[in-house]
């Protein structure tokens, strides 16, 4: 899948990040390319969320280039920044939507915010996204707050995906689910991109989803990527992180799973 | 625009039009360019106006079509289903394969109950769910007093149990970083009155009794109430916040599950620093305001401070300056526990949080006017 003739979504140079006198990011280069589903790994506090705020320009790196379809972001304000926010869509870990609305509000409301198309299709729209995450319709009229958490990241992705964006960013989409939802996100992750030909870029811990929808996987460790590739390529990689993440006890039950399933 | 990337704000633009019939009798209706969700606003109000023709098939051609989204695959199938609805026959050809998998997608997450809000509440129905509530939440509200007081009386036969560094954190929370603000506050209602005061006195050559017009408002009323209001504002919407913050991170269910009951340790040190605080801060108001009067009456009326102490002894005596203390334990308790009863009145939501910090700051303040109306009532009977 290293099809290098694509043109990149995203593209990091030498990206510096440091809080204080802790570094977080060391000389990051990073690629992205379209259509594809990449994922940033790595062990809890690497700075994987870190880099995902970055892109989204809610965190200021000290110096690098991060560029999104093709435009620098670094030092954008938040008015230039929105042509390129409504081109991509996010999900945030713990689902970030609004408690006052009910779920079809919340998908509403960005297209309110960014079409003018009428109340009635707005309404509509918003339903069938919501449907296509899984969702039974009778959560579109209720509150978060009366939903479960694995509910709540899928109306979490509805409203990510409400925009129809190019682009779609996932912090943890499967942490916290069960498997039974969490197979059902593997899914939607690859129908989604199958059928609209999206770029996926997701941070997960979740060994089973990377071994089934991922393109490419990058290994973030110690402020570097440690490793850049597929899976299969990854797996055969010496560096001894790379070595525990991919074959700890976990790693391999989930290796092992999906070559019995091909 | 200004990118040659930027594909999605290119000007390509959605068309929709609709040919000739030809001379098998079917009309033909292009569809072409980018339906996607930025761009449909023309097809869909086009849409919307359009006059179908009476043809008995309709083709839905979408060869032309060089991209497409949800919203636009929708807008299509709901374009086909309303035609189907009015008797037509409906065909969409030459859809790529990629766009007819993402019109599969569309029309199998397609609900067909369409969506019916519930009807609003008549307004019977809303004075009886109000009222309903008002009860309930005056008997949860009784409860949550009582409860806090058995806990409070228990804590107070077993001294080992009270949690005296949450006592003092509130002490100084409460009452220490709320000193500069009270100080300056009542100081100046000090100024205000004498300088109201002034005017009128001076009239009647009666400059000396500035010190009776402040020490007697300050001291009997103005000082305690104003220093009550104070701390409902500052400390009465922090415990409702805390508390309800807490409660929508489930750390009041992780209390109870650790066996500690969440009234005892996050109520019950409020309380009783609160009570602890708020007299202190009232006496300290006194004084503030007092010095405030003096100034005010040395520069206006040439009343000099030591005069003015002398007329303070005779004038207020010390039957009033305790009515004004008495009172203010009892306003400590009630911020105190409407700030924390409301904090546990908050349902998941950060909008909850916030509804409930502003009710129990007004509620706060509006108990406490109620109380101290009360006392003044009572004071008159008794005579004080």
């Amino acid at each position: 899948m290293n099809n290098t003739a694509k043109p990149a979504i995203i593209e990091i140079r030498n990206l510096n990040t440091r809080f204080g006198e802790h570094v977080v990011h060391d000389n990051i280069n990073l690629k992205v390319n379209q259509g594809e589903i990449f994922a940033l790994v790595g062990g809890s506090g690497c700075g994987k969320s870190t880099l995902l705020r970055s892109i989204l320009l809610l965190e200021k790196p000290v110096s690098g280039s991060i560029q999104i379809f093709g435009r620098e972001v670094i030092g954008l304000s938040d008015e230039q920044a929105l042509p390129l926010r409504r081109r991509y869509g996010v999900m945030f870990e713990r689902g970030a939507l609004f408690s006052a609305l009910t779920v079809v509000e919340n998908v509403c409301m960005v297209l309110h915010e960014h079409t003018q198309l009428s109340k009635r299709l707005i309404d509509e729209v918003a339903r069938i996204k919501i449907a296509l995450t899984g969702l039974p319709a009778d959560a579109a009229n209720k509150y978060p707050g009366e939903l479960s958490g694995g509910m709540r990241k899928r109306a979490a992705l509805a409203r990510a995906i409400a925009l129809d964006p190019e682009l779609l960013l996932l912090d943890e989409p499967t942490a916290g689910l069960d498997p039974l939802s969490a197979a059902g996100i593997d899914e939607l992750v690859l129908s989604l991109r199958n059928a609209l030909g999206l770029s996926i870029m997701l941070v997960t811990h979740d060994l089973d989803l990377l071994w089934r929808v991922t393109d490419r996987v990058a290994v973030l460790g110690d402020g570097h990527i440690l490793g850049c590739g597929t899976m299969n390529e990854l797996s055969k990689m010496e560096h001894p992180i790379i070595r525990e993440y991919f074959y700890g006890p976990r790693g391999r039950a989930a290796n092992e799973q999906i070559w019995k399933k091909k | 625009m200004e990118n040659a990337a930027d594909i999605a704000t290119a000007p390509h633009s959605a068309g929709l039009e609709i040919s000739e019939r030809n001379e098998s009798g079917v009309v033909s209706v292009q569809c072409s360019g980018t339906w996607i969700v930025r761009q449909l606003i023309h097809i869909e109000q086009k849409l919307d106006h359009i006059v179908w023709p009476d043809s008995k098939e309709i083709t839905l051609n979408c060869a032309s079509l060089s991209a497409l989204d949800i919203t636009g695959a929708w807008l299509l199938r709901r374009t086909a289903e309303t035609l189907r609805q009015q008797e037509h026959q409906v065909k969409i050809i030459g859809l790529r394969p990629e766009f007819d998998n993402l019109l599969q997608l569309v029309t199998s997450s397609a609900t067909d109950t369409p969506f019916t809000p519930s009807p609003s509440p008549g307004l019977l129905n809303r004075i009886g769910q109000r009222t309903w509530q008002s009860v309930n939440n005056l008997t949860s509200m009784l409860a949550f007093i009582g409860e806090s007081t058995i806990i409070q009386l228990q804590s107070l036969a077993h001294p080992h149990r009270i949690r005296w560094r949450a006592i003092l954190h509130n002490l100084q929370s409460a009452g220490f970083e709320a000193l500069p603000i009270v100080g300056l506050l009542s100081f100046l209602m000090g100024m205000v009155i004498a300088y109201q005061g002034a005017t009128q006195l001076q009239r009647f050559g009666a400059n000396i009794f500035i010190a009776d017009l402040v020490g007697l408002s300050m001291l009997r009323e103005l000082s305690p109430l104003l220093t009550a209001i104070i701390v409902a504002g500052r400390s009465g919407s922090a415990y409702a916040a805390q508390i309800g913050t807490m409660k929508v991170t489930e750390e009041i269910d992780a209390l109870r599950t650790i066996g500690i009951r969440p009234a005892e340790i996050l109520v019950i040190p409020k309380m009783l620093a609160l009570i602890i605080a708020l007299p202190l801060l009232t006496v300290y108001a006194d004084l503030a305001g007092l010095l405030g009067g003096m100034v005010m009456a040395y520069s206006k009326l040439d009343v000099s401070f030591d005069v003015f102490f002398y007329r303070l002894s005779d004038a207020v005596s010390l039957a009033s300056f305790m009515t004004g203390i008495g009172k203010t334990p009892v306003f400590a308790a009630i911020i105190a526990l409407v700030g924390c009863y409301q904090g546990f009145k908050v349902t998941g939501s950060a909008e909850s949080v916030g509804r409930q910090t502003t009710i129990s700051v007004v509620q706060a303040i509006f108990l406490v006017i109620i109380a101290d109306a009360i006392f003044s009532i009572l004071f008159n009977w008794l005579k004080i």
